[in-house]
């Protein structure tokens, strides 16, 4: 099962560090991270296998939130299958 | 992989575009709950609902965390109760409504629907007393909405029904006329209504449908909107096929959710229903679509047009993204749960004769419409009537919403809260319907050929 994160904000030192400690921490498995700034606005987006997520997905959503709120920017972590559904036929 | 103006473009939509899942629905058959035993009934209707529904709130919310978007509400129909109720030998069946308030209570969800009736063609025993129960099963309970289907295309428009709905809504005003009115919000007449609605006050569970069924209802005006702001000025092709595009983007998202949801609950998928449902939000207005392809004020000349194109673009974009759409698909235009209407309405631009022209075009009909609290039952039916004979005679679903709310007048604001608004008091005739509406019987069912 695979999910994207994306990160939404104010660039800075260490965004990169905080997001991918939590996933190593829980057994996520980061695919591809691209990133670019978009009207001045940060933006990553990051490509992880969940499938041997150690914790319940709901927790680790949380613990990604919580980190972006610690560091000032929007971080969120949906299911793969919503953009698919939206952008793929 | 997908790119990531493909990604930032959904969280957009969701983020700052209002767009969300509105209701996921459970449409619950209730047939094999009728007894002769009232009480023995309502045992059954309680035990079967808590057992059915008993993880939908907590798997919509597991859905909303894991996929990301806002589900806003949750929901039941079930089969319409006059159905049900009618083996018992029970004179009054307000009780069963309180047992569906209970059971919607018990398991979380904000409304329960089905006090329902079916009578485009007449009355059964079980019809008589539903409707005569109605006004005080609305104000009684917090959670149970009532539909009357009084007309269809083949049976036409049944006018005895019409004539009584006149005087059930004013008699539902008068008994919740502490709160505006409030009971009317929750009683929707209909003309063709469809069965598998997933969206209130209207929804139920229709007797063709399976045992238990997930529906789900989309929704997404400030999607569209943003949609047509990046086509400024362009024809009308452009505007359409935007929406088309948009439509199918929205749709395809909401059948993800309802396959998802249906298999967590281990119950049957029904259809999705992309429907464009304002919201008081403002952002969430369908007037504002509308006033983006160039109106001034939603209701000036030109509304209908505009409005007969968003309606069409939606439905073809929905039903290329599923094979399932359903429900009422396409645009709703309740007048005080949109920002925009009721800004026209203030404004003096949208009244009722225009938004009854809208209707023909639209989804559904004369959604949440204020009227003043002195408006005679003979006139209400009347409303009805027109509505439900633009439905017959068009073959489409046409309802009435509508609020006499007592005590207020033509320029006065009701208020609702929550997702049902505030409501500016409309003007209706001063001239009386009475002797038409008083005829009673039946205006038969329209002839389908020679159609000019």
């Amino acid at each position: 099962m695979r999910a994207v994160i994306t990160v939404i904000g104010k660039d800075k030192i260490g965004i990169i560090a905080g997001i991918s400690n939590i996933l190593a921490n829980c057994n996520v498995n980061i695919l591809d991270i691209s990133q670019t700034t978009m009207q001045d606005v940060f933006t990553m987006v990051m490509l992880v296998d969940i499938s041997k997520l150690s914790i319940q997905f709901s927790e680790l959503s949380d613990q990604l939130e919580s980190k972006g709120v610690e560091m000032g920017l929007s971080v969120r972590i949906q299911h793969e299958d919503i953009f698919n559904s939206m952008h793929r036929i | 992989m997908l790119m990531p103006f493909e990604i930032i473009e959904t969280i957009k939509m969701i983020q700052e575009e209002n767009l969300d899942i509105r209701t996921i629905t459970m449409g619950i058959s209730l047939r094999d709950c009728a007894s002769s035993s009232a009480n023995e009934s309502r045992e059954k209707i309680y035990n079967k609902i808590t057992r059915l529904a008993a993880n939908l709130v907590k798997v919509g919310e597991d859905i909303e965390k894991e996929y990301g978007i806002p589900i806003v509400n949750k929901r039941i129909s079930v089969t319409p109760i006059s159905l049900v109720a009618e083996s018992s030998d029970e004179e009054n069946y307000v009780k069963f409504a309180e047992t569906l308030d209970k059971a919607a209570d018990a398991v979380g969800v904000n409304f329960i629907g089905g006090f329902s009736a079916l009578i485009q063609k007449g009355y059964t025993v079980g019809d008589k007393k539903l409707i005569a129960s109605i006004p005080e099963a609305l104000s009684s309970t917090k959670k149970v909405c009532s539909s009357v289907n009084v007309a269809s295309t083949k049976a036409g428009i049944n006018m005895d029904a019409v004539r009584e709905m006149g005087y059930v809504i004013k008699k539902a005003a008068h008994l919740s006329a502490d709160s505006g009115g409030l009971a009317c919000a929750k009683l929707v007449v209909f003309a063709n209504v469809p069965e598998d609605n997933p969206f209130m006050a209207g929804a139920f569970h229709g007797v063709g449908e399976p045992e238990c069924v997930i529906n789900v209802g989309v929704s997404g005006p400030g999607v569209v909107k943003s949609a047509l702001e990046k086509v400024k000025g362009a024809d009308f092709e452009t505007v359409s096929e935007t929406i088309k595009k948009t439509a199918f983007k929205i749709t395809r998202m909401g059948q993800l959710v309802a396959r998802e949801a249906s298999k967590r609950l281990g119950v049957s998928f029904g259809i999705v229903d992309l429907s464009l449902a304002p919201t008081p939000t403002i952002g969430d207005s369908v007037a504002h679509i509308l006033e983006e392809m160039g109106l001034e004020k939603c209701g000036t000349h030109g509304t209908t047009a505009a409005l007969a194109l968003l309606n069409d673009a939606v439905k073809k974009g929905g039903t290329m993204a599923s094979s399932s759409v359903g429900g009422l698909s396409g645009a709703f235009i309740p007048v005080s749960e949109d920002a925009g209407m009721i800004d026209a309405v203030k404004q003096g631009a949208l009244t009722i004769e225009k938004l009854e022209a809208m209707t023909c075009v639209c989804s559904v009909g004369l959604d949440m419409i204020v009227v003043p609290g002195d408006t005679s039952e003979e006139t209400i039916s009347a409303i009805i009537a027109d509505e439900a004979a633009i439905g017959v005679i068009n073959n489409k679903t046409t309802a009435v919403r509508i609020i006499p709310a007592p005590g207020k007048k033509v320029g006065d604001v009701v208020e609702f809260g929550g997702l049902l608004g505030s409501g500016p008091v409309m003007k209706v005739s001063k001239f009386s319907s009475k002797d038409f509406i008083n005829r009673g019987g039946r205006i038969p069912a329209p002839l389908n050929s020679l159609r000019n």
